[in-house]
């Protein structure tokens, strides 16, 4: 499969750039949420890329260790934020980020 | 055989530092102990200490027989600083030797006489303390005596100078309640002690001179400096001597500087036999003897010493003629031997000189310890006969007008009372006419004018030694006191005996011919031998026969009365009343220095420091100020400035804080847009950057 | 214009407009799934560059469990649709202009840096990605990482109970 890895960052940036947007303009902190969990998967898609142009040295699949970690950790994360937006909620009542902004000088 | 065992001199020589620190070791152990164990224990410490250094003097002497060239034993090293280097080391050599021998032996008799007479002390005003205080004192004077004969510098000697001084001003003091007024010993203290002062400032400013020219002080070095030096700098020699000349007026009592010995009869009698008649007034002598080639350098200085030797010797003589205290007598007995001296080794010749101050030391501390025998006797007399009739309070046991008749009650103070007056007198064989006829015969070839006053100052001595033996001794008694005084227990007459003996042999010293003490000295110093001048021998003995001869007229033929004037008084009239006021000396000092001084230091400290500057200064234009100072800091300084600038402060921060307050909006987006920024302007960095 | 690269653009054309949909839908479970299907096509990615157990990995864990997990909260809160407007109304014109700078940037990084990397890749062997290469790798040099990744999996568990537990006492 010869994929140009130009390609690969090409579109991994796109990805990313759509996340940091989401990040920016949603409201919902539920799809904030998602919206990083699509700048991490963008970059993963970059370590694979970079695995896969290594390759086939041993050490590209360094890559795919990563990833993996990477993927570990972002589960605990959603776990313990999806926890936080719950408890948010519990007493807010309310997911929308403009809502909480009680911490204001 | 003795002489050659002590041929290990080093070995001999290195006992030598013991001669201070026997003694230190006798006062430190009276001191701490001396109070608790008694007199018995403090005697016999004070005394060993002195008769030990004594034994170390003669090791000393046994030394030197081997290795006359002398040895300096090094102790410490004191100063050392760049080029000044001033260690505690011991000049052993033939004049140091005489006078370790002369003070220790002379000291150690003084000391046993001592305990005889102090313990009276104690009977007489009770309180025990002052006895070991008393020797404790005495023992500190032989340790700083013999550092100051021993050293090898000029700073030592002026640390041993100090210590005799301070010494002095101790023990004529001793009596410190006594006196005129209450405080009359004291005062006559405090008068020895500032006169000295006056003496050591000359010796101060003589060891800087010295030290700026010849760049050391020590002996050896400061003469070899003089030898390649001194004719050119003639200037400075000249001056460093009479800078050393006022110091030695001031120890040793010559004009203007002696005023302070007739007053400090005012001590127990031995301190006035060991200090003021043998040791410390010597010590002024003895510096200038070690000193020779400075004076030798400076011809000016030698004469001026010379002439205040002579004259001071004829001055005093004659103010002795008028006295009537049996100590003042002797005291200006010893201001006029010790003029004697000073003239000798002013004309260059040291060994008359050094000769002369061994045998006076002799007859003038047996004349002094009789004296006090005498007078002790008187007191016992007192005590057992008046209680209070015709005498009273006011009894001086001192006056010799209360005297008379004691040649029978006290017979061997008698005796040794009139040895060591003939000797003082300077009749053959004794003593004192072989050592003050080698100064006349000395002056006699040097200087006429010298010459001249020492002739009539010997015949006032021969007269009024006369005139004291028989006012003391003969007649009738013209007191009670004297008609119940006995004699003193062997403790006080034993060593009036020693010395009586030395005073009759001691001409043996330095016989003409033999000259004995001459060829010991030449070690040392530069000498002279002198030649036996039988015209002025057989003129001074003629004079002095003449003299006792005129006192027998006046005194012995018809012994005085109680109560009748001095028949002197007729004779001489104005001028006997002179010597008996001591020609005003002490009134003019009054008058010239003393009062000017007083109302200087009354004006200073009554007007300058208390009207003025307290008063006035401190009070108004300081108090005044501070007011002004205080009221403007507490009030426009602090209100408008600190309050300000603290105010100031809270208010900018309130007003940055209220500015950058707006950026905490709460909302959690616009903390990620400015994530978004901050990543974004790191970016740039790495790749445009 | 060979297979490979008509796959990977197809894909990469799915992956975009999915995540476009994402951004895009007001409502919290549009979004979700839109998210799962970028995954998914994210995951067929990862199967044409050879990395096989990661693109299991990929499906397993991220469109399995954590976008479910994503679900389960969106149901339970029950949100309702976005309101438009409300505070920072200026906020989303910056956010897009903030972003194009970015994608320009990438895109700089793209033409210069990047343009040297060739276009060609080598043959990686048949074994390359699959899970028996990657495990032995993981387990041989990354076997500390591994077992601090477990424990962090763990933390991140009783953190989420901890965080999520009623408190009676405080209600009453």
């Amino acid at each position: 499969m010869n994929i140009p890895p130009a390609y690969v960052l090409a579109l991994s940036g796109i990805l990313f750039a759509m996340g940091v947007l989401g990040v920016m303009i949603r409201r919902n902190a539920i799809v904030i949420f998602m919206s990083i969990e699509l700048m991490l998967n963008s970059a993963n898609l970059v370590l694979i890329g970079a695995a896969r142009a290594m390759a086939p040295a041993v050490e590209a699949l360094r890559g795919h260790v990563f990833v993996f970690f990477v993927i570990a950790v972002a589960a605990a994360e959603v776990a313990v934020g999806l926890a936080l937006i719950v408890a948010i909620f519990r007493t807010k009542g309310t997911i929308d980020v403009d809502e909480v902004s009680s911490l204001r000088g | 055989m003795l002489w050659s065992e002590a041929a290990q001199a080093e070995g001999l020589f290195l006992y030598a530092p013991w001669i201070v620190v026997l003694p230190v070791i006798g006062l430190i152990l009276n001191l701490l102990f001396g109070r608790r164990m008694g007199e018995r224990f403090v005697s016999i410490v004070a005394c060993s200490a002195v008769a030990s250094a004594f034994v170390i003097a003669v090791l000393q002497f046994l030394a030197l027989q081997g290795h006359p060239e002398g040895a300096t034993v090094h102790v410490a090293d004191w100063i050392t600083i760049g080029t000044l280097s001033a260690p505690w080391a011991l000049k052993i050599d033939t004049l140091s030797a005489t006078m370790m021998l002369m003070v220790t032996g002379v000291s150690t008799l003084i000391h046993i006489y001592a305990v005889g007479y102090m313990h009276e002390d104690v009977r007489f005003q009770g309180d025990p303390g002052r006895y070991t205080r008393f020797f404790v004192f005495f023992n500190l004077f032989v340790a700083a005596m013999m550092i100051l004969v021993t050293a090898d510098n000029y700073l030592m000697m002026f640390v041993g100078w100090e210590g005799v001084g301070l010494c002095s001003y101790l023990l004529i003091g001793f009596w410190y309640e006594k006196g005129e007024g209450g405080i009359g010993n004291a005062l006559a203290g405090k008068k020895a002690f500032i006169t000295n002062r006056i003496g050591d400032f000359g010796f101060l400013i003589a060891m800087f001179l010295i030290f700026g020219t010849a760049g050391s002080l020590q002996f050896d070095q400061v003469f070899h400096w003089v030898e390649g030096h001194g004719l050119a700098s003639a200037g400075v020699v000249t001056a460093i001597t009479l800078f050393l000349l006022l110091g030695a007026t001031g120890k040793s009592a010559q004009l203007p500087l002696y005023v302070w010995l007739p007053d400090a009869m005012a001590g127990p009698t031995p301190v006035s036999a060991l200090i003021h008649a043998a040791t410390m007034v010597t010590a002024g002598i003895y510096m200038i003897a070690r000193s020779g080639p400075l004076f030798e350098a400076a011809a000016f200085s030698s004469e001026l010493a010379a002439l205040i030797g002579a004259a001071t010797a004829l001055f005093a003589a004659s103010i002795a003629v008028g006295q009537y205290d049996i100590k003042r007598v002797l005291a200006y007995s010893t201001i006029s031997q010790l003029g004697f001296m000073m003239a000798a080794v002013g004309l260059g010749a040291y060994v008359a000189g050094m000769f002369h101050l061994v045998t006076h030391a002799f007859f003038k501390a047996l004349l002094f310890l009789s004296a006090g025998s005498v007078i002790q006797g008187v007191e016992h007399g007192h005590h057992h006969a008046a209680h209070g009739e015709e005498e009273g309070e006011h009894f001086d046991p001192n006056d010799m007008r209360n005297m008379g008749g004691l040649r029978t009650r006290m017979k061997v103070t008698f005796w040794v009372y009139l040895t060591g007056a003939l000797a003082l007198a300077g009749i053959p064989p004794l003593a004192g006419f072989f050592s003050k006829d080698e100064i006349l015969a000395d002056a006699s070839a040097e200087s006429t004018a010298v010459y001249i006053l020492l002739a009539v100052a010997a015949l006032f001595t021969a007269f009024y030694m006369g005139r004291q033996i028989l006012m003391v001794f003969f007649g009738k008694a013209r007191s009670d006191a004297a008609a119940h005084a006995r004699e003193n227990p062997p403790v006080m007459t034993v060593p009036l005996i020693v010395l009586a003996g030395l005073s009759i042999v001691g001409g043996a010293l330095n016989l003409p011919g033999v000259h004995t003490l001459t060829h010991w000295l030449e070690h040392t110093i530069h000498v002279h031998a002198s030649e036996f001048n039988l015209q002025v021998a057989l003129l001074s003995v003629i004079f002095a026969l003449l003299a006792i001869l005129a006192a027998w007229q006046l005194y012995g033929r018809k012994p005085l009365a109680k109560g009748q004037p001095d028949p002197l008084r007729r004779i001489l009239g104005p001028i006997f009343v002179g010597m008996e006021n001591k020609w005003w000396v002490d009134e003019l000092y009054g008058f010239l220095f003393i009062q000017p001084y007083v109302r200087l230091a009354h004006f200073l400290a009554e007007v300058i420091d208390w009207r003025f500057w307290h008063d006035w200064f401190h009070d108004s234009v300081l108090g005044r100020a501070f007011k002004i100072f205080t009221h403007w800091l507490a009030g426009p300084f602090d209100l408008q400035v600190i309050d300000a600038i603290a105010n100031g402060l809270g208010t900018l921060t309130q007003g940055a804080s209220a500015r950058l307050r707006v950026l905490q909006t709460g909302y959690v987006r616009n903390y990620a847009l400015a994530v978004l920024v901050g990543g974004l302007l790191a970016l740039s960095y790495f790749i445009f950057g | 214009m060979t297979l490979d690269l008509l796959l990977f653009l197809g894909l990469a054309l799915i992956a975009v407009l999915a995540a476009a949909g994402m951004l895009a839908s007001r409502d919290a479970v549009y979004s979700a799934l839109f998210l799962v299907l970028n995954f998914l096509t994210v995951a067929m990615l990862y199967l044409l560059l050879n990395a096989a157990f990661i693109a299991m990995v990929q499906v397993t864990v991220y469109a399995g469990a954590i976008m479910v997990l994503f679900l389960f909260v969106i149901m339970l809160l029950g949100t309702g649709r976005e309101v438009i407007g409300g505070p920072q109304r200026w906020q989303p014109a910056l956010a897009v202009l903030l972003v194009a700078a970015l994608a320009g940037e990438i895109l700089f990084i793209l033409l210069g840096p990047a343009a040297q990397m060739g276009t060609e890749m080598l043959a990686a062997g048949p074994q390359f990605g699959s899970p028996a290469s990657v495990g032995r790798v993981l387990f041989s040099e990354y076997l500390v990482p591994f077992e601090v990744i477990s424990i962090l999996l763990l933390v991140a568990m009783v953190g989420a109970i901890v965080i999520t537990r009623v408190q009676r006492r405080s209600q009453s």
